[in-house]
């Protein structure tokens, strides 16, 4: 019974239910994570099962959230915290920066800080402000911290886990509207990769597209049609965007010849520059067309009624792939 | 609902039995939500005037309404419960993305919002909807915003009615400023009743938790401004009881910030009129700071996507229907001579015809134009801003060619 079906949504509650049976040190906090087990759920019955010590709902104050997590972890616990929705982890900007990013290094080394903030991100939920926020690049330029992001149940089940046993701190972004999509998990298959390297979750030859949480499932959906009218995709989910696992990624460019990164955080200034950035400097010889970016346009993400024009989807996706195999 | 589920509930057992693992923090029970001995009180829930927790230095302010003016606390408490039940039926059927009722809290809405004078600034969270209809905002301006239709598309000069905010306590430090910025052009003090001006700020329960409110209630201290800081105790953040957010009453903590505070029945709509009026006056003569803690209940659901049933018995919901705001202030009404039958009547009517409207204006209103995303990011034009909205304009147009061929 090694192989189940579960949503991103229980896969996470399984890894963080194997992560706390596994290390006492293991502890959860955040608003409304006990009785109610968070608004989406990803912490139900652990406080029931785990008790008020170790599945704390907090008083509202994400920097007290995340400052008192930063201590517990100075004193020798794994503080897993959860921040509501994305747009609400700003008052905690100042401890994730300038206390749980520089420790280790204003120590000399003599702290860790294995602190996991996990941030339900992005959009497409029909949700009003601040509720569908892609914010990663804010904590990717802060060195010291790592960000990753799941895509799917096995990644979620494992990586949030393997996160948990990281001795740096680690953003934990899921993609919240891709919640309640299904897939097969073994629990009893160790994880493939480590939490920092990318996938390829499909192979193709005439364009990589890199992209990561919840553009995954989009891109997966444009690479099939793409297929049926003629150009062969290769689709990398790239996990985490720091560290970025930039040897896949050029693998795959002096294949393929042709990269779009898609990302449904907006460009300017972002991971998707960054990318394309670091791709350029690497392959030029072998780049065939110019990086093609496919983001969230530069303006804040709008009321949700118009939200799907807001966001890139397989359309947009597809358009992307076109433009680079023009050249 | 018998005696003994009342008992229940104010014992405090509703705290109890959820985790089978000993606890090595203390825990408090809840209850007996009765607000104390100093609770503000003027209008009890039978509908007797009551002079409770000091209540005799405020009520002159009541002495001071008209029959009209009371009347007219009616309408609007009745009429804003009939919006706010008419936004979550349409929200239930689809019309609206989210929907934050106000259900149990108009009294604390209204009274404080009819102490408000045109020239007060608000600066309000996003449960305010009575304060809105107090400062002449048009609802269909907040069903808009639920709707996904638009953002908070209101002119705050124009209402005196900042926008809605919904990032926990970041209103209280702005309305700090803003009353900052009424010291320093002389709005206060003046004796001129036109031109005093006080600022208030809203916030939760939960809220009081937040750096923000804390930031404020230093600033406003230590400035002397002309603030009033207005929590709407409902008892519950979502899931958590005010015993996981605090230790001691709200309305104790200004003491240590300098300032007075006040706790008032909340559900009782003429000490909430009371209380405010005080406190506003205080502000805008220069006394400074106040802040008042509304004693109430969150009867809905948090917002209509929250299943309060995980989190709390219906028992404690029935007891404090018991102590129903509207209900209290009609039976004093009748019983006082101030409002018969018919104009109660009317009034229903009267909500009936807002609903009415309210779901004729939702479901005919329009989408907004896509090319809205790239308006009003800045003042002036920003580079990749309109080099996007270019982009984005060629690629729908795209498709339209696409229809043509
Ligand atoms: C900074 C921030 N963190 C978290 C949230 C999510 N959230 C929205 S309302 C709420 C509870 C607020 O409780 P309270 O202050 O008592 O106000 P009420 O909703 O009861 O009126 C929370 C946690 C938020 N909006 N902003
Ligand atoms: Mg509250």
């Amino acid at each position: 019974m090694a192989v189940q079906k579960m949503t991103i949504a229980k896969a996470l509650n399984a890894g963080l239910r194997a992560a706390m049976e596994k290390d006492p040190k293991v502890l959860i906090q955040g608003e409304d994570v006990g009785k109610l087990g968070g608004v989406f759920r990803i912490t139900e019955h652990l406080q029931k099962d785990f008790g008020e010590d170790r599945v704390i709902d907090t008083p509202l104050a994400e920097s007290g959230i995340l400052g008192t997590a930063i201590g517990m972890a100075l004193r020798g616990y794994r503080p897993v915290v959860e921040i509501q929705f994305d747009g609400f982890v700003y008052p905690a900007f100042d401890q994730i920066v300038s206390q749980l990013a520089k420790l280790h290094s204003r120590s000399r080394g003599a702290i860790k800080v294995p602190v996991v903030v996990r941030i339900p991100m992005g959009g497409g939920i029909g949700a009003v402000e601040h509720h569908s926020e892609s914010n990663e690049a804010y904590f990717a330029h802060t060195l010291g911290l790592k960000v990753v992001f799941c895509s799917n149940p096995t990644d979620a089940y494992w990586m949030i886990q393997q996160a948990i046993e990281t001795d740096d701190p680690v953003i934990f972004y899921e993609p919240k509207r891709r919640y309640h999509e299904k897939g097969e998990i073994d629990v009893d298959v160790p994880p493939a990769r480590d939490l920092f390297s990318a996938n390829v979750v499909r192979q193709g030859t005439d364009a990589t597209v890199a992209c990561y949480g919840p553009m995954v499932r989009t891109c997966l959906d444009a690479a099939k049609v793409a297929e049926e009218e003629g150009s062969s995709l290769e689709v990398i989910d790239l996990r985490s965007v720091s560290p970025l696992d930039i040897d896949t990624l050029t693998t795959s460019v002096t294949k393929t010849g042709r990269l779009v990164v898609v990302t449904e955080a907006h460009s300017f200034v972002g991971l998707s520059a960054e990318i394309a950035a670091a791709v350029t400097e690497r392959c030029f010889y072998s780049l065939e067309a110019p990086v093609i970016r496919v983001t969230g346009w530069n303006a804040p993400y709008p009321p949700s009624k118009i939200e799907e024009h807001f966001l890139p989807d397989l359309d947009r996706v597809l358009d992307g792939v076109d433009r680079a195999l023009a050249h | 609902m018998s005696d003994d589920v009342v008992a229940d509930v104010t014992r405090g057992q509703l705290a109890g039995g959820v985790d089978h693992h000993e606890s090595t923090l203390r825990s408090r029970s809840r209850g007996p939500f009765d607000g104390g001995p100093d609770m503000i009180q003027l209008l009890d829930p039978e509908g007797q005037r009551v002079l409770h927790g000091g209540a005799q230095e405020y009520a002159h302010h009541i002495d001071a309404l008209t029959d009209e003016d009371l009347r007219g606390f009616y309408r609007d408490l009745v009429l804003i419960r009939r919006f706010d039940l008419e936004a979550t039926a349409l929200q239930r059927q689809g019309e609206l993305g989210l929907w934050v009722s106000l259900l149990g809290q108009e009294a604390s809405q209204i009274g404080c919002g009819r102490a408000l004078r045109p020239q007060d600034h608000a600066f309000p969270g996003y449960r305010e909807h009575g304060i809105a209809w107090c400062r002449g905002l048009d609802p269909m301006r907040l069903i808009a915003m639920y709707r996904g239709v638009d953002r908070c598309a209101w002119d705050p000069k124009e209402f005196g009615f900042h926008t809605y905010t919904i990032v926990i306590g970041n209103q209280v430090l702005l309305g700090t400023g803003y009353a900052m910025g009424v010291q320093r052009d002389g709005d206060v003090g003046t004796g001129d009743p036109d031109r005093d001006t006080a600022v208030i700020a809203f916030m939760g329960d939960g809220a009081t938790a937040q750096g923000d409110v804390n930031e404020g209630f230093v600033f406003a201290g230590v400035n002397d401004s002309p603030i009033v800081f207005f929590c709407q105790n409902n008892q519950w953040a979502i899931s958590e009881p005010n015993e996981r957010q605090m230790r001691s009453p709200i309305y104790k903590r200004a003491d240590g910030f300098g300032f007075p505070g006040v706790r008032v029945d909340g559900n009782d709509v003429l000490a909430t009129y009371a209380v405010t009026k005080e406190m506003l006056d205080r502000a805008r003569s220069g006394q400074g700071p106040s802040l008042i803690e509304a004693y109430t209940y969150r009867m809905a659901a948090h917002t209509t996507s929250d299943d309060p049933t995980k989190y709390r018995f219906s028992a404690e919901v029935e007891m404090w229907k018991l102590r129903d705001p509207i209900a209290r202030f009609k039976t004093w009404l009748g019983h006082e001579g101030i409002a018969d039958h018919d104009f109660f009547v009317a009034v229903d009517a009267e909500a009936d015809e807002l609903a009415s409207n309210v779901r004729e204006a939702t479901v005919t209103m329009g989408d907004p134009e896509v090319a809205d995303i790239f308006d009003n990011v800045y003042v002036e034009p920003h580079r990749q801003v309109e080099d996007d909205r270019a982009v984005q304009a060629a690629y729908a147009a795209s498709f339209d060619d696409e229809g043509v061929a």
